[in-house]
């Protein structure tokens, strides 16, 4: 009998550690940003539809918004496209696009042909800026507090479903800011 | 004679291969060798985050290609090693090195291999234990078994 204890010891232990492992694994590669619960980057970028005009984040100091990162290159923001003119039409909280690494006329004609569901267009053509968000992959999608902290990121296409269950929740839990927009 | 020319086109080939590699997807020099050496130790263990296992130094992608250009442009301005790796867990957090950091956390991580060790060490010791005890009270050994006297 105490033959198979110590085995079966090890059994157990390596399981609880491999359960472990799997259950803090990046969901479907997805990383968890370090940038959670932190201060968004700050940036003065240019603005891809106004080029007098600079896209500041002390502007946006004192709302909410969705900071999307976006190109016109990737597949999944065409995915997500309608989904971001919904957030738009639904007028709860404004969308900063980053348009990472692209071509302003290309994002332009994308932009009349699509809709814009963006209140206003940074461009990032060195992609340092998206560096600074920890972007690996677009679009990627961050919600920002009217005090600049980054409460929540989404990888990959935004859909309905992670707006009603990840976005809104969040939104909501502080009327008064989230009002202000 | 045969050999020998073998052996040269097989290293020449090798040389090629990997000049190859390295002339397509890095090209970057830096004009200290001292830099040089540590832009290319940090380029090799540090994540390239869209292709996930790669290295920065050996992916291809465009972001690898950002993110080594501010592994050197950080090296250019006087940063430390140690600075480089922050700046980058700071954006991309611990996942981007692919050397763990030793930190609590992670304490586990590098003491796994000697409490295996220990544990190993553990049923060896038994396992030879039981064999020096168990032997000469349940059979008397063979005349026949013993190497021959």
């Amino acid at each position: 009998m105490t033959k198979f204890l110590l085995p079966l010891g090890i059994f157990i232990l390596l399981a609880v550690v491999l359960a472990i492992g799997i259950h803090h694994s990046p969901d479907k590669g997805i990383i968890v940003s370090p940038l959670l619960g932190k201060a968004a980057p700050a940036f003065a970028l240019p603005n891809l539809t106004d080029p007098a005009r600079e896209v500041r984040s002390a502007d946006l100091k004192g709302r909410w918004y969705l900071f999307n990162v976006w190109g016109t290159w990737c597949g999944g923001c065409r995915e997500e496209h309608e989904a971001l003119l919904q957030v738009r039409r639904a007028g709860v909280v404004p969308i900063i696009g980053l348009d990472w690494k692209d071509d302003d006329a290309q994002a332009l004609s994308w932009l009349t042909q699509l809709g814009n569901p963006y209140e206003v267009v940074a461009t990032d053509h060195s992609g340092r800026q998206a560096i600074e968000w920890g972007v690996y992959g677009a679009p990627e999608t961050f919600l920002v507090n009217p005090q600049g902290i980054v409460v929540y990121k989404h990888v990959g296409a935004l859909t309905p479903e992670v707006w009603t269950r990840e976005i809104l929740p969040r939104l909501s839990k502080v009327p008064a800011a989230a009002g202000s927009s | 004679m045969r050999r020998c020319v073998q052996i040269v086109l097989f290293s020449a080939c090798l040389a090629l291969a990997s000049a190859r590699v390295a002339l397509a997807v890095d090209p970057t020099e830096l004009p200290d060798p001292a830099l040089q050496a540590r832009y290319l130790a940090l380029t090799h263990e540090l994540r390239c985050m869209q292709c996930q296992n790669e290295t920065l130094a050996d992916s291809p992608v465009g972001l690898a290609a950002d993110l080594r250009r501010e592994v050197r442009d950080q090296l250019l301005a006087g940063k430390s090693d140690d600075q480089i790796r922050a700046w980058m867990t700071a954006r991309y957090g611990d996942f981007i090195l692919f050397r763990p950091r030793y930190s609590l956390r992670n304490a586990w991580l590098w003491g796994a291999p000697f409490a295996l060790l220990l544990i190993g060490a553990l049923v060896c010791w038994r396992v030879v234990r039981n064999r020096t005890t168990l032997l000469p009270g349940d059979h008397e050994p063979l005349e026949e078994d013993g190497p021959a006297r």
